[in-house]
């Protein structure tokens, strides 16, 4: 079904049809739109039945889904930013716990300086934490990623966080095709737990492991994480026969023929970044683009394969490692390790990225003068005079 | 506010089994077919009284719910000794996340539960660590929203399970590895520290009760009338500590009953903010001969005794006996004033 909606609305249709049982939130910009509209439809009785449930923090919020996942019902959260860090300990948990709980995460910066808007600092805080983390790249995307999100985690019994770029896509009015419920029915099957709290069947679920036994629960998830990386791609493959438009996968290529440059980034900016590569392709630069759709678990082949014949790799990414290059850059360059490697930090704190700046940038990166970290559209001015400052007072 | 009729006066009346009371008022631990909730060969010290109050909360509980329960542990010693992997001395539904969720854990797992169409009832449970300081925000919350959990809070009085730590439930003038006994106060300080019971009553929930591992009818009573109601509900559990209070294993249930008979810990039930019994004291005591008994007081009763600390606390339990009406006509055969 077409529908001119905004992005959060079309995450709330999205969920919605995923028949979630348990919905906890906790509010915060810019997820707060997702949560309304999935409350208005639990509360309407749309949903039943679905329990949404308001609390008091995002701990809460995580640790709901997490009881609720472990008794068995599918459960659903979104969050952001200062949200995502305030319930990181419920978010080992629940990746320890294998509950396959679905989660937003509308990508916003941390604080301090608090900051509400866009860049995937958030995201990167949680990259450890066991958790499947997609990145959507538009809304459309967005939506397919969480049908797809909760047959993976339930799947594997592997929580699966769903990325998508705060305001401008939480918040962007654009053309979606709404999933029909028949089809997500016929695609997601109702969720059956692996292990269940159930007094006719009782367990004990979250014991205590030591030194004897540890290492080896923590490989069996990162077998887990292999797993899903093939399993990816055959989810994305059905839906794709079900749906009729491609979603999800690993990496996405784009112009990469014969590209001699190739952008590696994530999330919303891949649109920009395919204008900017479309001119400098009439330019006759060698250059594409290659999304990175999966980012937890990396998937090292796909990008290894994807990047085998290029020569020149710009890692464009929202997320800052004070001191180092960018989070996705060691990334990319763990997974081809030869290659001359520009790690590009952009769009900070909500700093838009422009087609202009990204040409100008490429146009750098093609005739090699690109330095291993850029901060994108830097204003040198102040900091310069910021640090003229500080050199006087000490 | 009602008072609870006093049966007997001879120590059988708290035995587990009783035989001077009929058979469907003896205790549920007296009942060999009990569920044996927490089975033995866990690793909790000798004489620890978490271990007897979980037994004996939680085979209630199965009997009350017909082992329709499911059970949500915060981190703490409880977890601890109960579940060293590949073992488990749980035999009922249990789950354990983090220290300091275990409410909105057990929230979440009574939202599954009623989206299920099942009726099986939930209980969150903690030290106090994990309900008074750390769980405080998720427990406030689960008593705010009325959520239907029984929440039972184990209270030794201090973080034992990292090596006896002060909480916000340690009392003052006791030692803990981080309230030493040194400087000019010795021990916990006076003025500070949490009363949960009090403050679970002021979120109007539907049951507010305490209870000791000192009176197994009282408990198991208390769980049975919980288990009757449905929203949140609150019970808190006093269970002395041998290795963080430093008494003997052999004492723990007579200092849980010197707790309560000297007034520093008040029995009593509350429904929707007013309190509506109190277990009356039968044989007042001086807070010394609760406090003698255990090393963590060692430092008032040195060479000099610290009478005005004593005198500080002895008015802390009368406070209590005053607040809650702990002393009757009938029963003030008290020695407290002899
Ligand atoms: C977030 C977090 N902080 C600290 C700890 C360490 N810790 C584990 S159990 C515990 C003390 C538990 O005290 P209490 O809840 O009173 O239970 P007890 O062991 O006394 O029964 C502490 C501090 C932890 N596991 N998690
Ligand atoms: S330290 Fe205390 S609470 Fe912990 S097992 Fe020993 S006696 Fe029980
Ligand atoms: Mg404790």
């Amino acid at each position: 079904m077409l529908a001119q909606i905004e992005g959060s609305k079309a995450i709330a249709e999205a969920v919605a049809r995923c028949r979630p049982e348990v919905v906890c939130a906790y509010p915060i910009s810019p997820q707060t739109h997702i949560i309304e509209a999935i409350g208005v439809k639990v509360k309407s009785g749309e949903l039943a039945p679905c329990e949404f449930i308001n609390v008091e923090s995002e701990f809460a919020a995580m640790s709901v889904s997490i009881g609720a996942s472990a008794a068995g019902a599918r459960a659903y959260t979104a969050t952001a930013s200062q949200g995502l860090l305030f319930m990181l300990e419920a978010v080992y948990s629940a990746a320890g716990l294998g509950l396959p709980i679905v989660m937003t995460l509308a990508n916003r910066a941390i604080g301090a300086p608090i900051n509400i808007w866009n860049d995937h600092s958030d995201a990167m805080a949680a990259r450890d934490t066991g958790w499947i983390l997609l990145f959507a790249e538009s809304n459309q995307d967005a939506v397919d990623l969480h049908v797809q999100a909760f047959k993976l985690a339930e799947t594997l019994s592997v929580p699966v966080m769903v990325c998508m770029d705060g305001f401008i896509l939480t918040h962007a009015v654009e053309g979606v095709d709404l999933p029909d419920q028949e089809n997500v029915d016929a695609f997601l099957p109702p969720y059956v737990p692996r292990q269940v709290l159930d007094p006719d069947q009782p367990v004990s679920i979250g014991a205590m492991v030591g030194p004897e036994a540890f290492e080896e629960v923590k490989y069996l998830a990162h077998l887990r994480q292999l797993d899903a990386l093939a399993l990816i791609p055959r989810i994305a493959t059905e839906f794709s026969e079900s749906f009729n438009r491609d979603a999800g996968g690993l990496v996405r290529g784009y112009r990469m023929e014969d590209a001699e440059t190739v952008v590696i980034a994530m999330g919303s900016v891949l649109g920009t970044l395919k204008d900017a590569i479309d001119l400098r392709r009439e330019a006759r630069e060698k250059i594409g683009a290659l999304g990175i759709t999966t980012f937890r678990p990396f998937p090292e082949a796909a990008v290894a394969d994807a990047l085998r014949s290029a020569t020149r790799l710009v890692v464009l990414e929202k997320a800052v490692n004070p001191g180092g290059r960018g989070v996705l850059a060691s990334d990319v360059a763990l997974s081809v390790p030869r290659s001359p490697l520009s790690s590009v930090i952009a769009g900070l704190g909500g700093r838009p990225i422009t087609r202009a700046s990204l040409e100008a940038m490429l146009a750098r990166a093609a005739s090699g003068d690109l330095p291993a970290v850029t901060f994108l559209d830097l204003d040198e001015a102040a900091v310069a005079a910021e640090r003229a400052r500080l050199a006087d007072v000490t | 506010m009602t008072r609870r009729p006093i049966r007997f006066y001879q120590v059988g009346s708290f035995a587990v089994g009783n035989r001077l009371l009929e058979d469907e008022e003896r205790t549920v631990q007296s009942d060999a077919k009990r569920t044996n909730s927490i089975d033995s060969g866990h690793r909790a010290c000798q004489g620890c009284g978490e271990a007897l109050g979980a037994r004996y909360a939680l085979d209630a509980a199965m009997r009350a719910t017909n082992g329709q329960l499911a059970v949500v542990n915060a981190t703490g010693c409880l977890e601890v000794f109960s579940t060293p992997y590949p073992e488990t001395s749980w035999r009922i539904a249990w789950l354990h996340s983090l220290f300091g969720n275990a409410p909105a854990v057990a929230t979440g797992v009574a939202a599954a539960m009623r989206v299920k169409g099942r009726d099986v009832r939930v209980i969150g449970q903690a030290g106090d660590g994990g309900t008074v300081d750390i769980g405080f925000g998720a427990l406030s919350g689960m008593f705010e929203r009325n959520d239907d959990v029984l929440f039972i809070c184990y209270d030794n009085e201090g973080y034992m399970n990292t090596g006896v730590q002060r909480s916000a439930a340690t009392p003052p003038a006791a030692r803990t590895a981080t309230t030493e006994v040194v400087g000019p106060h010795p021990g916990n300080v006076f003025g500070q520290g949490k009363d949960l019971p009090r403050i679970a009553m002021a979120h109007d929930v539907s049951y507010v009760a305490t209870a000791t591992v000192a009176d197994l009818h009282d408990l198991e009573a208390k769980v049975d009338k919980a288990m009757s109601l449905h929203g949140a509900r609150y019970l808190h559990i006093l269970v002395p500590c041998p290795l963080g209070w430093g008494s003997a294993s052999s004492d723990t249930i007579h200092l849980a009953r010197l707790a309560a008979e000297s007034g520093l810990f008040p029995v009593f039930e509350a429904e929707h903010g007013v309190v509506t019994s109190v277990t009356p004291i039968r044989r007042r005591v001086r807070v010394e001969e609760y406090l003698r008994r255990q090393k963590r007081y060692a430092h008032l009763f040195a060479t000099e005794p610290a009478t005005d600390v004593i005198a500080r606390l002895q008015a802390m339990a009368d406070a209590n006996v005053a607040r809650y009406h702990l002393v009757n006509d009938e029963t003030a055969n008290s020695d407290l004033e002899a």
